[in-house]
C-alpha cells in the first residue's frame, strides 16, 4: 500500500501468466487409468509488474500454492502459458531453465522443512551463488554474513545447522536464501503463516524492507486479508481454481465487488469498530475433481440465479469499474 | 578465525564441513569407537595372526583328532586335528573380505539404482522397480548354479553373485527414502535455485538417508558373510581346505552334538564382528546427523 507504482498497460510485465491450467490425474485400479482431473488450477491468467506485490489470496485448496508451484516448474502446466520477462517459462528445456532460475525465486511455508538440516546456514545461502558461478569458493563467508545481516541475522548463525534456529529465524534464513542470487521476482508462498503473530510481523517488515532495497517483485500468496493488506499492491483472489477478482488491495478489500470476495473480508475480525455483517456461506467448497458448472461459485453464492449454473462468467473488468475485473455475470445487480 | 572466537556466543561450533563434523561426533560416541576397535583388532588378527601361528591352516594331525582348548592348540583342533584358531583366522580374511567388498557392491549399486528411481519418479521408477521385483522373484541358487556353469569357479564372482542379490532390497528403501524427501521443501527450493539434479542427490538428499542406509548396510554384512558359505557349499565360493566363518559354522553345527567347540569359536567370531559392526553403525547413524549431540546422547 506504500508503494506508489500503479500499473500502467505500457509496463512490461515481469511475470505473465495466461490461462494456466495444472490438473492432476486421478488414477484407479491395476492399469491406473486415469478416470478424471482433479482441476487444481483451471485457467487463471495474472501478471506481476516490475517493483509490484501481487498477492494471491484464497482459502486452502483453491490452487494457490499449486499455481505457485506451476510457475516455478515444480509442477508442469497443462496448458497456458507462463511468462517471465517474455519467456515462456513453461517450455523451456530444463538446461536453458536453470540459469533463468536465479531470478525467480521462491519462500516456502514452512520454515521446518525448507532448511537441508544437514547443511549449515553459510552453505545453504550461498551454494546457490557458488553453483550459479557468481562467487568463489573463499568469498563465501563474507557473502553469507552480508546475506545474514540483510535478514538480521548475526554471524554466529554461519556454522549452525538449521535445528538450533526457531521458526522465524529459520525463515530469515530462507529468505537469505531466496535474495541471494539478487532475484527479480520472488514467490512467497505463504511465508508467515507458520509463524507466531509477533514474528509474523517482523518477517513481513524483513520482506517489505528487501523489496525496496533490492527491487524486488513478490507473488504473495496468503489466506490472510491482515498480511495482505500491508504488504501488497494489487490482490488476486482465488476460488476453486479460478480467479474471481483482482485489483487494487486497498480497493478490494474496501469495496469488495464478487460475492465470494465479500464473504471473505467480511470474515475479517476487527478490532474496535462496530461489527459488521457477516456474511456465512453456506456448503463446503465442492470437490475440484469435480467442479460445479457455470460459475464455480454458484451453490455456495447467495445470489445466485439459473444462469449462473450455466454460464462461466469471464474475469473482465465491469463498465462501473475499468481497472476491476470480476468474475461475476450479475456484478450490475448485487 | 580470532575475530571469531570473540564473538560472544561460544557455543558457535567451528566451520567444519559435514563429513568431518560428523567424524568428530563419531569419536565421541563411545559405543561406536568400542566396535571400531573391535573390528581393528579382528581385522589386524586376520591378517597378520596366520603368520604366527606355527601351524598351516590345512596341516592335519590326524593322529590327534578333534580336541578341545590345550596349550599347543588354544581354541582346540578339528576332526582332521587341524589347529582351528589358525583355520578361522584364515577363515576370517575370506569373511572379512566378502563382507566388506560384497556389501560395497551391493551398497553402491543399491544406493545409485534407488536414488536415480526415487529421485526421477514416474515411469521411469515403475519401470526400474519392476526390474527389481522381477530379480527378487529368481531364486537365488538357480542364478547362483547359472553363474558357475557359465563363468567357472571363480573367486570373484562370489563377490558379483551376491552383490548381484543384495542390492535390492537396499535399492527399495533407498527409493522409498528419495520419494519422501523428493517432496520436502528444502528439495524443491534446490531445484528452484537450480541446482542440477546430480547436485541435489548427492548434497540435499543422500546426507538425509545416511541413517537408513548405514543400518540396511551393517545388517547386509552378516548376511554376506553367510551367503558365501551357502555359495562355498555350493562349489562356487572357497574350496577345502580354505575355509571362511560361514564354512566353518556350517561344519561345525554338523558335529555341534560331539565337538560344540567347533561351532562356538567361529560362531563367537562371527558374533562379536557384527555386534561391532553394529555399534559403529548406529554411531555413524548419529553422527550423520547434526542434531545429534554427542555425550549426551539424545536427540531434541
Amino acid at each position: 500500500m506504500t508503494s506508489p507504482i500503479v500499473p500502467t498497460p505500457s509496463t512490461a510485465p515481469l511475470l505473465q501468466v495466461e490461462d494456466v491450467r495444472v490438473w492432476f490425474p486421478i488414477r484407479r485400479g491395476v492399469l491406473a487409468r486415469t478416470v478424471g482431473h482433479v482441476r487444481a488450477v483451471d485457467g487463471v491468467s495474472l501478471h506481476v509488474n516490475p517493483g509490484e506485490t501481487l498477492a494471491l489470496v484464497g482459502e486452502s485448496g483453491c490452487g494457490k500454492t499449486t499455481l505457485a508451484r506451476a510457475i516455478l516448474r515444480l509442477e508442469s502446466a497443462r496448458a497456458g502459458r507462463i511468462r517471465f520477462e517474455g519467456r515462456d517459462l513453461a517450455t523451456l528445456a530444463p538446461a536453458d531453465l536453470r540459469p533463468l532460475r536465479r531470478h525467480l525465486q521462491v519462500i516456502f511455508q514452512d520454515p521446518y522443512a525448507s532448511l537441508n538440516p544437514r547443511m549449515t546456514v553459510q552453505d545453504i545461502v550461498t551454494e546457490g551463488l557458488v553453483r550459479h558461478g557468481l562467487i568463489h569458493g573463499r568469498e563465501r563467508e563474507s557473502e553469507a554474513l552480508r546475506l545474514l545481516s540483510d535478514v538480521g541475522l548475526g554471524r554466529d548463525a554461519l556454522h549452525r545447522y538449521p535445528h538450533e534456529f526457531s521458526g522465524g529465524q529459520r525463515q530469515r534464513i530462507s529468505v537469505a536464501r531466496a535474495v541471494s542470487l539478487h532475484p527479480k521476482l520472488i514467490i512467497c508462498d505463504e511465508p508467515v503463516s507458520a509463524l507466531d503473530v509477533s514474528v509474523q510481523a517482523q518477517v513481513l517488515n524483513l520482506l517489505m524492507d528487501l523489496r525496496d532495497k533490492y527491487a524486488l517483485s513478490y507473488l504473495f500468496i496468503s489466506h490472510d486479508l491482515g498480511v495482505v493488506r500491508q504488504i501488497a499492491d494489487r490482490t488476486a483472489v482465488m476460488y476453486l481454481g479460478r480467479l474471481v477478482e483482482t485489483g487494487r488491495t486497498d480497493d478490494i478489500l474496501e469495496n469488495p465487488r464478487h460475492p465470494y470476495t465479500r464473504a471473505l473480508i467480511s470474515a475479517i475480525p476487527r478490532a474496535g469498530q462496530p461489527r459488521r455483517e457477516r456474511i456465512v456461506l453456506k456448503g463446503d467448497v465442492p470437490s475440484p475433481a469435480r467442479p460445479p458448472s457455470g460459475c464455480r461459485f454458484h451453490p455456495r453464492c447467495p445470489y445466485a440465479t439459473a444462469a449462473c449454473r450455466d454460464t462461466e462468467p469471464p474475469l473482465v473488468p465491469h463498465p462501473s469499474c475499468p481497472d476491476r475485473p470480476v468474475a461475476c455475470i450479475r456484478l450490475g445487480d448485487i | 578465525m580470532t575475530e571469531f572466537m570473540a564473538e560472544p556466543n561460544p557455543a558457535a561450533p567451528p566451520s567444519p564441513g559435514f563429513w568431518s563434523s560428523s567424524w568428530q561426533r563419531l569419536r565421541h560416541h563411545r559405543l561406536a569407537m568400542v566396535g571400531l576397535l573391535l573390528l581393528a583388532f579382528v581385522s589386524l588378527a586376520c591378517i597378520g595372526g596366520p603368520w604366527l601361528s606355527p601351524y598351516g591352516y590345512e596341516e592335519q594331525q590326524l593322529e590327534l583328532g578333534p580336541t578341545s582348548t590345550s596349550a599347543a592348540h588354544w581354541l582346540g583342533t578339528d576332526v582332521l586335528g587341524r589347529d582351528q584358531l589358525t583355520r578361522l583366522l584364515y577363515g576370517g580374511r575370506v569373511s572379512l573380505l566378502v563382507g566388506l567388498c560384497a556389501t560395497a557392491v551391493s551398497l553402491a549399486i543399491g544406493l545409485t539404482y534407488g536414488l536415480i528411481a526415487g529421485y526421477r519418479g514416474g515411469r521411469v521408477d515403475a519401470v526400474m522397480m519392476r526390474v527389481v521385483d522381477a530379480l527378487y522373484a529368481l531364486p537365488f541358487s538357480v542364478l547362483a548354479i547359472v553363474l558357475m556353469v557359465v563363468f567357472g569357479r571363480n573367486f570373484l564372482l562370489l563377490f558379483v553373485a551376491i552383490g548381484l542379490v543384495e542390492w535390492l532390497t537396499m535399492a527399495r528403501i533407498v527409493r522409498g527414502q528419495v520419494l519422501s524427501l523428493r517432496e520436502q521443501a528444502f528439495v524443491k527450493a534446490g531445484r528452484v535455485l537450480g541446482y542440477s539434479p546430480a547436485r541435489i542427490m548427492s548434497r540435499h538428499i543422500l546426507p538425509n538417508i545416511m541413517g537408513p542406509v548405514v543400518v540396511y548396510t551393517t545388517l547386509t554384512v552378516p548376511q554376506v558373510i553367510l551367503l558365501e558359505s551357502f555359495l562355498s557349499f555350493l562349489g562356487l565360493g572357497v574350496q577345502p581346505p580354505t575355509s571362511s566363518w560361514g564354512l566353518l559354522i556350517r561344519n561345525g553345527a554338523e558335529v555341534m552334538e560331539s565337538y560344540p567347540w567347533l561351532l562356538l569359536w567361529p560362531g563367537l567370531a562371527l558374533s562379536i564382528t557384527l555386534f561391532a559392526l553394529n555399534f559403529v553403525g548406529d554411531g555413524l547413524r548419529d553422527a550423520l546427523d547434526p542434531r545429534f549431540i554427542a555425550r549426551s546422547g539424545s536427540k531434541p
